[in-house]
C-alpha cells in the first residue's frame, strides 16, 4: 500500500451519519448542486460542510495528489501507445478521469476492498498495484495482473457492473465480521441501467451494509449519453432504493476525497451504503478500438476540456506556490520513470506457457480440469510430430 | 540497426487497415511514441505513435493502401542505445528487437465484443501470424539482427503463405492445427492434399505421404513418367464428373422438393412374422407359382389398403391453382436404383390390382428399369412412392419426396429380433417403416393413422377384413 494513504480518520468526530433510508431529507443529497472544492479555474472555493473533511490534507499531501494523477495520466498515454504499437490487445483510456479516481483511492484504508471496472486503473494504481501489473490482462498475459488479496482491490471487471454485485457481498461479509472496513464498487454511469447495479443496491439498503457505490458519470456509455439513459440525475437514482447519495465535480480531487470520505465514515459507523455520482468526463475513447468522433460533439470535448482535473489542481498548487520547480521536476522525472519501466516490462514480459490457462479455474484440484489439462498437453505434443499415431 | 513496425491489429480482431497520412517522410526523426501516421480502420481514425526513437529509414507503405495487419510499413534506424528499453535496461534491447514485429504478427485477432469478418478479402491475419509463429517460435531471443535480414526474412517465408494464388479462394481444406503446421513446415498447400480421415479429414500420413509422392515425382521425372503421374497429383486422385442427366435431374428434384414441401417423417417398427408366413404360404401356392413374391408386393398392397382408408396422403398440393388435388387413383412410385441413377417408375391404376397383378407390375417394372428402358409415361403422374431401403440392410430413414407427391413408405429390411410377443420375449421378424409426408397437405393425425394401418396390416394380415 501507499504510504500517505488519506484516510477519514481526521474527520470522524465532524460529521454523524445522516439517518439512512430518509435520503431526501439527507443533508448529503445535493440534488443538482455539485460539490466543488476547487473551481475549474483552480480556485479553492470555500464550503464548510465539506471543507472539514479536507481540513487535514497538507500541502505535501495535495502535491502528491498531483503526482498521482499526473503519473497515472502518463500511465494511460503510455499504455494507449503500446496498443496502437501493437504491444496491447486493447486499452481503455481514462483521461479525463484521474481526480474521480485518486481522489477517491486515497481516500480508502489498506483494509478496505475495492470492486474496480476495466477503466479504474488509477485506482488500482492507489491501491498499490505496479504499472506493469496495470496491462498485464490487457496484453492477454494473464487473466488477472495482481492478486486481489494482496492489494485488496478484485480484478478488473469487464462485464458491466456485476462487481457492484461483489462488493455488497463482501461488504455482507463485513457486516457478518463485525469489521469496520468497506467495500467499494466503482462503475460508470451506463452500469446504473443495469440490473446488477440496481440489485446490488436493493440488497446494500435492505442490509444496511458497510458498501461505496462510486459512479464516475463521464457521460458516456460507449456512444449512448447519459441524458438518455436517465432523465434524472444518476446520483437521484440511489434515492429510490433509500440510499443516501452525493453529487461531486468528479473533476475536483479534493471534492472526490471529501464526499469519498463521509461514504467511508457513514459505512465504518453501521450507516449503511452510499453512492456517489463523481461527474466527470471520458476525454478519449471508450476503447483503444473506439471512434468517439463518429457519435460526439467536438465542442463538448472542448467544454470538457476546460474543466481539466490535473490543470485545475496544477493552478491551485501554483496560486499556494507549491508547484516549484522542484515539484515539477520531480513529478515528471516520477511520470517518465513509470512509463519507461511499464514500457520495458510490457515489451519484455515473458509469453505465458499454453498450460498456464488452466492455474487459476479452480483453487483446489479438479478432475474435469486436469482431464482437460491432460488433453490439452497431449495436444500441444502432437505438434512436436513426433507422435504419428492416432494424432490425426 | 534497423527495426521494422508492423502494423498491428488496432481495433479488436480487425485484419486491415487504411493508410490515411504519413506524418513523417524517409529521414526523418522520430521520437518514442510521436504520431508517425493516421490510419482508419473498420471502426476508427487512429493515430500511430512511433514504437522507437529513430530516423525513418523506409515507408514500405504508401498513403491511402490499405494494409493487412502483420505487414512491416515502416523501418527505422535506430540507434543501439537509443531504443528505448535499453534505456531502462540493458538486456531487454535483445528481446526488443523482435518485439513489435513479432507480437504484431503472432497475435491472434481477438474476437471479443466485436468480431471482424475474417477472411474477408485478401490474405487474413491469422495466415501471417501462423507462419510467422513457426520460425519465431524456436528463437524467441536473439542477437540484434543486421540491417537487411528482417526483411529478407519475410521473402523467404512469404511465399509459403500463398503457394498459389486460387488456392486462397477455396474453402481452406479440412484438417487439424498439427496437421496444418506439419505442411506449412514442409511447404505443402493442403488444397493439394486429398485427405483420407473421416469427413475427408486430412491427416498427418496423407501430408507425409504427399510430401513423399512429390519429393519423388521431382527426383526421378523422367525415368518413371508413369509412376511419377499416378503420385500425388490432382487428377488421379479425384474424379470429377460433369452434373448430368439422371444425377441432374435428381438432385434439382430432390431440391425443389426438400425446399418446397415441409416434410415430416414418422417411424414405426413392427412384428412382420405373420406376413413373412402368409408370404412362404403364398409363394407355395399354386396361384403363384412362378411369380415373384418379396416383401415389397405384400407391403405395396398394403400401403394401396392403407391409403384406402386414408386418401389425404395421395394428394398433391397445386400452388399454381391454388387447390389441393386428391386423386380417386393410385399410381404407385416404386424407387429404382439403376445404372444411371435412381428414378421412380410408377405403375397406374394400382389400387385396381389383385395382388397377382401387382406382382406381376412391380417384376416388369422393376426389370424394365434396371435395363434403361422406362417409358417417359412410367416417371410420370405418380401419386405415392414406396422406397425399399430394407434391400440394403437398411432399417429406416427420412426419405425425401418424389415432387408432386404428398408421401413416401421406405420400407426397412426384415430381420429377426428379440420382440414381445404375446407377453413374452420372442425372436420374431421385425421391419421398420419411415413416412414423410408433406405437411401442407397431411397432419400428423392422418400420417399417423395411414402409417398404423400399414403397421397393422402388416403385423396380421388378417385386418385387412376390418378395414376394406
Amino acid at each position: 500500500m501507499r504510504s500517505t494513504v488519506l484516510t477519514d480518520e481526521p474527520g470522524q468526530d465532524a460529521y454523524k451519519a445522516s439517518n439512512p433510508g430518509i435520503s431526501a431529507a439527507s443533508p448529503r443529497r445535493t440534488g443538482g448542486d455539485l460539490v466543488q472544492l476547487i473551481s475549474p479555474e483552480g480556485e479553492r472555493i470555500s464550503h464548510p460542510e465539506f471543507d472539514l473533511w479536507v481540513s487535514d490534507v497538507t500541502d505535501e499531501q495535495l502535491c502528491s495528489l498531483y503526482e498521482d494523477m499526473m503519473v497515472i495520466r502518463r500511465i494511460d498515454a503510455e499504455a494507449t501507445a503500446l496498443q496502437r504499437q501493437g504491444e496491447l490487445a486493447l486499452w481503455p483510456p481514462l483521461l479525463g478521469q484521474e481526480a474521480s479516481q485518486i481522489g477517491s483511492g486515497r481516500a480508502l484504508r489498506d483494509d478496505d476492498f475495492v470492486f474496480p471496472s476495466y477503466r479504474d486503473n488509477g485506482v488500482a494504481y492507489c491501491r498499490g498495484v505496479e504499472p506493469t501489473d496495470l496491462v498485464r490482462a490487457w496484453r492477454g498475459n494473464a487473466s488477472s495482473g495482481w492478486d486481489p488479496y494482496r492489494h485488496n482491490i478484485a480484478t478488473q471487471q469487464i462485464i458491466i457492473g456485476s462487481q457492484s454485485l461483489h462488493a455488497t457481498g463482501y461488504a455482507m461479509g463485513i457486516q457478518h465480521d463485525g469489521a469496520d472496513s468497506v467495500a467499494v464498487a466503482y462503475f460508470g454511469d451506463g452500469a446504473t441501467s443495469e440490473g446488477d447495479v440496481n440489485e446490488a443496491m436493493v440488497f446494500a439498503a435492505s442490509f444496511q451494509v458497510p458498501v461505496v457505490f462510486i459512479c464516475q458519470n463521464n457521460h458516456w456509455a460507449i456512444s449512448e449519453p447519459v441524458r438518455i439513459q436517465s432523465h434524472i440525475q444518476i446520483a437521484d437514482r440511489a434515492s429510490g432504493f433509500g440510499i443516501p447519495s452525493m453529487r461531486v465535480d468528479g473533476n475536483d480531487v479534493l471534492a472526490v476525497l471529501a464526499v469519498t470520505r463521509i461514504a467511508l465514515d457513514r459505512a465504518r459507523k453501521g450507516g449503511g451504503p452510499t453512492f456517489i455520482e463523481a461527474v466527470t468526463y471520458r476525454m478519449g475513447p471508450h476503447t483503444t478500438a473506439d471512434d468517439p468522433t463518429r457519435y460526439r460533439d467536438a465542442n463538448e470535448l472542448e467544454d470538457w476540456a476546460a474543466k481539466d482535473p490535473v490543470t485545475r489542481l496544477k493552478a491551485l498548487l501554483r496560486t499556494k506556490g507549491l508547484l516549484t520547480e522542484e515539484v515539477e521536476a520531480k513529478t515528471q522525472a516520477k511520470a517518465d520513470e513509470v512509463a519507461r519501466s511499464l514500457r520495458a516490462g510490457v515489451i519484455n514480459m515473458p509469453d505465458p506457457a499454453p498450460l498456464d490457462l488452466f492455474k487459476h479455474v479452480y483453487s483446489t484440484p479438479n478432475s474435469w480440469i486436469e482431464r482437460q489439462k491432460d488433453h490439452y498437453s497431449r495436444y500441444l505434443e502432437s505438434f512436436s510430430g513426433s507422435t504419428p499415431e492416432g494424432a490425426l | 540497426m534497423i527495426k521494422e513496425f508492423r502494423l498491428p491489429d488496432l481495433g479488436e480482431g480487425l485484419t486491415e487497415s487504411e493508410i490515411l497520412s504519413w506524418k513523417v517522410a524517409v529521414g526523418d526523426t522520430v521520437a518514442l511514441n510521436q504520431v508517425i501516421a493516421e490510419v482508419e480502420t473498420a471502426k476508427a481514425v487512429v493515430e500511430l505513435p512511433s514504437p522507437f526513437a529513430g530516423t525513418v529509414a523506409a515507408l514500405h507503405e504508401q498513403a491511402g493502401s490499405v494494409v493487412e495487419v502483420g505487414k512491416p510499413i515502416v523501418s527505422f534506424e535506430v540507434d543501439d542505445a537509443g531504443a528505448p528499453p535499453s534505456a531502462v535496461a540493458g538486456s531487454s534491447e535483445v528481446a526488443s528487437t523482435e518485439s513489435p514485429a513479432e507480437s504484431a504478427a503472432k497475435r491472434e485477432p481477438n474476437l471479443v465484443g466485436y468480431g471482424a469478418v475474417v477472411e474477408k478479402s485478401g490474405r487474413p491475419a491469422r495466415r501471417q501470424r501462423m507462419f510467422d509463429g513457426g520460425a519465431a517460435e524456436r528463437e524467441p531471443v536473439r542477437e540484434p539482427i543486421p540491417a537487411v535480414e528482417p526483411a529478407r526474412t519475410v521473402e523467404t517465408i512469404a511465399p509459403l503463405v500463398v503457394p498459389n494464388g486460387p488456392a486462397a479462394e477455396q474453402e481452406r481444406p479440412r484438417s487439424t492445427p498439427p496437421v496444418r503446421k506439419l505442411a506449412r513446415d514442409l511447404g505443402i498447400d493442403l488444397a493439394l492434399v486429398t485427405g483420407t480421415g473421416p469427413a475427408g479429414l486430412i491427416t498427418r500420413s496423407d501430408v507425409q505421404d504427399f510430401a513423399a509422392g512429390s519429393q519423388s515425382q521431382l527426383a526421378v521425372p523422367e525415368l518413371a513418367p508413369a509412376a511419377a503421374s499416378a503420385v500425388g497429383v490432382s487428377a488421379e486422385r479425384e474424379t470429377h464428373t460433369p452434373i448430368k442427366g439422371v444425377r441432374k435431374f435428381t438432385a434439382a428434384a430432390m431440391v425443389q422438393s426438400a425446399f418446397t414441401a415441409p416434410h415430416v417423417t414418422e417411424f414405426l417398427t413392427v412384428d412382420v412374422t405373420p406376413t413373412m408366413e402368409l408370404l412362404t404360404r403364398l409363394k407355395a401356392s399354386r396361384e403363384f407359382a412362378g411369380y415373384k413374391l418379396t416383401p415389397l408386393t405384400i407391403a405395396a398392397k398394403a400401403v394401396l389398403i392403407a391409403l384406402r382408408r386414408n386418401p389425404t396422403l395421395n394428394s398433391r398440393w397445386d400452388e399454381g391453382a391454388q387447390e389441393i388435388v386428391q386423386f380417386n387413383y393410385v399410381n404407385l412410385g416404386i424407387a429404382a436404383a439403376t445404372p444411371r441413377g435412381l428414378t421412380v417408375p410408377n405403375i397406374k391404376d394400382a389400387d385396381k390390382m389383385t395382388l397377382l397383378e401387382l406382382s406381376t407390375a412391380l417384376s416388369e417394372l422393376t426389370d424394365t428399369a434396371r435395363s434403361g428402358k422406362t417409358s417417359p409415361a412410367d416417371l410420370t403422374g405418380g401419386t405415392i412412392s414406396i422406397t425399399n431401403i430394407g434391400v440394403f440392410g437398411i432399417d429406416a430413414g427420412t426419405p425425401i419426396l418424389n415432387p408432386g407427391e404428398a408421401a413416401i413408405v421406405a420400407l426397412g429390411s426384415v430381420r429377426k429380433a428379440p420382440w414381445v410377443h404375446n407377453d413374452e420375449l420372442a425372436v420374431r421378424q421385425v421391419m421398420s417403416l419411415s413416412l414423410s409426408f408433406d405437411h401442407r397437405l397431411v397432419d400428423g393425425e392422418q400420417g399417423s393413422k395411414f402409417l398404423a394401418d400399414l403397421g397393422a396390416i402388416l403385423s396380421d394380415p388378417a385386418t385387412v377384413m376390418t378395414m376394406i
